[in-house]
């Protein structure tokens, strides 16, 4: 029986438990096992922060030295969240900093931090390590003075895309000469200037850094010395990788590089002179990351510096690659695991760059390692996608963007259905599926019955009815994010499948045809679901029932249905239907 | 009954300004109204379908958004750069606002469609070396250069005008 083992063993077996779902699967086999279980988990992971309070958090988890959480919605990303609508960290802070004073290492994503909640962090937790914010706001650069000045072991400051106010350079000088800890620095997001003598002696000090990513502002002329100083990195982030052309300038960054002997990743490159890549060459066999989606060159330059890398592994790229770049790409990076193409000119109404689906077909045909792709393009057609299924079922990750959100098979002139349709079904294992083009609810269909895999699914302006919606919403067993706008799913499939709702994380859906009443009766039905009605029009109910919202929100929640910090434009619905408001 | 109105698929989400998403940069379609009389300003920027900017659309995250938009901007800041273009064995100049273009890329580009050449490509060892034309340009100091030796910024605020020379003439232009 299960009682004989002592406590201490049981615990011993869990610390090899390292996934979220292995332990929460352990915490369900008995009652004791959940006490063993809910004493020694360190870390956590909180998909939704409405999904769970603070409090309950704390109450069933009282060790914890890591937490992970995220906030708005992915779509939020593109502006489709008003500004205001919530995700603060400060209360999950607040609440942390006082039951967790070991806690070692904050990570968020999408949410509001604020300098206060910067200042709390480094002031209560006395062994703070690591903190990563990912698309976070509302903070300035003296919330950084205060985690430089606080934090005596801190390991990694990444603050991946966050808008950060910047009222001072100076904040970086907060760092004591004592702190020598730092393993990761990502600066890249601040905009202004950093004062290159207190980087350089930053870096100096810390032996065991291995991610430096400057910001813009640091210009190539320092970049030498920089890495003269760190020649341990695994990760470097260039700064703006401009200047004049002088040999003595080359060749010190020539040198500089070839120091580097781990170094694995490379980012940066704002502004790229293309005569300065090659003093990278001596780097690129060992390169198995390569971000150059900032860097405005041609394709002949792009194309010299990849056919280098021939460990490459995962490649972000602007699509100034064009197709024959992406050719070379398919024919010398057969490691290819991973490859994003961002658009240069993503609002001009005609392509500036020869860059069609060829090319990823071609990417799709070479690369055999390659599971994970966001492409953006203007093109495509059923032949080009049928294709790519057919050359590469190992899809996972599969985001396509057509500029023209309703664009046909630019041959045939027929929805993209079958292309589609092709992936979902020869690529078994796809987690993420992103679609754009002219697509009908035949597409869904071919969803629902294929992608049994299928994770997280966005859609844009497509489908025809509500039979769309119900396909997803009834064939995707593993569906765990679904994010949907501009289409004409309304309140029939949502409320057919209202059960559903619940195995998931969220639903978002804006500009389609879901009517008030409809969420009412939503949120009546199911009591553990949230579900936020997000209207700048006015309370909904002063137009009639039958009127679409402009969004709704519905997610999952075991904390109680209200959030106390939402904002004039968002509604939530109790199980009496009675609009609620902040 | 509003009926119709809830049914009514929306591009894009109502009460918003649906100029948002800016174009940042709209390449080579602008005319030149000093030059070109008879070609209506106007239309030019208008055609073809400039589509009705969607909230959001195309899924470009706003940090990428202000790097574009940055680069565009501070190709536009203050006055216009305009330069005189001219082209071997072409019977007039054209002229292009320098400040217009965000990079080499852009400008190269602009100029073939302007004049109907090829180019090719730069490289800093050859030059255009094999291209059938090769654009250079005059700087402050009076010195013919190639286009492309030096970083952009640099080339914007330096070149007086610019000559597209025939690619057997370019031979010899270095800058190094």
């Amino acid at each position: 029986m299960a009682y004989s083992f002592p406590e201490e063993v049981l615990e011993h077996v869990f610390s090899f438990l390292s996934s979220d779902r292995d332990r929460n699967a352990v915490s369900l086999v008995c009652k004791s096992w959940y006490d063993i279980e809910r004493w020694c988990r360190r870390r956590i992971f909180v998909g939704n922060c409405y999904a769970v309070s603070p409090e309950m958090v704390i109450r069933r988890f009282p060790e914890l030295r890591a937490v992970e959480m995220k906030g708005k919605p992915h779509f939020a990303d593109f502006n489709l969240v008003p500004e205001g609508w919530g995700a603060y960290a400060y209360p999950w802070i607040a609440a942390m900093a006082e039951a967790y004073p070991f806690l070692e290492e904050i990570k968020l994503k999408r949410m509001v931090v604020t300098d206060d909640t910067l200042e709390l962090i480094s002031k209560s937790c006395k062994n703070f390590k690591l903190l990563v914010l990912t698309s976070c706001e509302g903070f300035t650069t003296d919330g950084l003075a205060s985690i430089a000045a606080n934090c005596r072991h801190l390991r990694e400051l990444d603050l991946r895309e966050s808008e950060v106010e910047e009222l001072s350079g100076h904040w970086l000088s907060h760092f004591p000469d004592s702190c020598t800890s730092l393993v990761s620095l990502n600066i890249s997001c601040l905009g202004s200037e950093v004062s290159f003598s207190i980087l350089e002696r930053l870096v100096a000090r810390s032996p065991n850094l291995r991610t430096l990513r400057l910001n813009r502002a640091v210009p190539l002329e320092r970049l030498a010395n920089l890495i003269r100083r760190a020649p341990q990195l695994v990760e470097l982030g260039t700064g703006a990788y401009s200047a004049e052309i002088r040999s003595d300038t080359f060749s010190n960054l020539a040198d500089a590089f070839s120091a580097c002997k781990q170094l694995k990743a490379l980012s940066g490159f704002w502004d790229v002179v293309p005569s300065y890549l090659p003093a990278m060459y001596s780097v690129c066999s060992g390169i198995t990351s390569l971000n150059l989606s900032y860097a405005a060159i041609p394709s002949t330059d792009l194309v010299k510096l990849i056919s280098q890398c021939q460990n490459l592994q995962r490649l972000w790229v602007m699509d100034y690659i064009e197709d024959s770049g992406l050719d070379v790409l398919a024919a010398s990076c057969k490691d290819l695991q991973e490859l994003r193409v961002f658009p240069s000119d993503p609002f001009g109404a005609e392509p500036n760059v020869s860059l069609t689906e060829q090319g990823l077909v071609s990417v799709s045909e070479g690369c055999p390692k390659l599971e994970s792709v966001l492409y953006f393009c203007r093109q495509m057609s059923n032949a080009a996608l049928i294709a790519i299924a057919k050359n590469r079922p190992n899809f996972i990750r599969f985001r396509l963007c057509i500029i023209d959100p309703q664009a046909p098979d630019y041959l045939t002139l027929e929805p993209l259905d079958a292309g589609f349709g092709a992936i979902v079904e020869k690529c078994k294992e796809l987690r993420r599926l992103s679609m754009t083009g002219l697509l009908t609810d035949r597409v869904f269909k071919y969803i629902g019955s294929h992608a049994k895999k299928l994770e997280m699914l966005s859609i844009a302006f497509a489908g025809d009815s509500d039979l769309g919606l119900h396909h997803v919403l009834s064939g995707c067993d593993s569906l765990r994010k679904l994010e949907i706008r501009d289409c004409p799913f309304g309140d029939k499939a949502l409320l057919a499948n209202a059960a559903k709702l619940e195995t998931m994380r969220s639903l978002w859906m804006s500009s389609c045809s879901v009517s008030f009443g409809a969420c009412k009766l939503l949120a009546q039905k199911m009591p553990r679901l949230n579900v936020e009605v997000i209207d700048e029009r006015g309370p909904p109910d002063s137009r009639p029932e039958s009127c679409s919202v402009e969004r709704v929100y519905v997610y999952r929640t075991v904390a109680s249905r209200q959030r106390l910090d939402m904002p004039d434009f968002v509604w939530t619905l109790d199980e009496d239907s009675s609009l609620r408001y902040s | 009954m509003e009926t119709s109105v809830a049914t009514e698929l929306r591009l894009g989400l109502p009460g918003r300004d649906e100029s948002e998403a800016k174009i940042t940069s709209v390449s080579n379609k602008r005319s030149s109204s000093e030059m070109d009389d008879s070609c209506d300003p106007q239309q030019e920027s208008v055609a073809p379908a400039q589509k009705a900017q969607v909230v959001g659309w195309p899924p470009v995250r706003s940090y990428r958004k202000n790097i574009l938009q940055k680069k565009a901007e501070s190709s536009s800041d203050g006055s216009a750069m305009f330069v005189k273009v001219s082209m071997d064995g072409a019977p007039y100049l054209r002229k292009i606002d320098l400040k217009f273009y965000m990079n080499y890329l852009d400008l190269l580009k602009a100029l073939q469609n302007m004049f109907k050449c090829t180019i090719g490509v730069y490289s800093e060892r050859e030059g255009y070396d094999g291209s059938e034309f090769a654009p250079t340009y005059e700087d402050k100091d009076g010195d013919w250069m190639l286009v492309g030796d030096v970083p952009w910024e640099m080339f914007v605020t330096s070149c007086k005008r610019m000559r597209i020379m025939k690619g057997s003439e370019a031979r010899g232009l270095g800058c190094l």
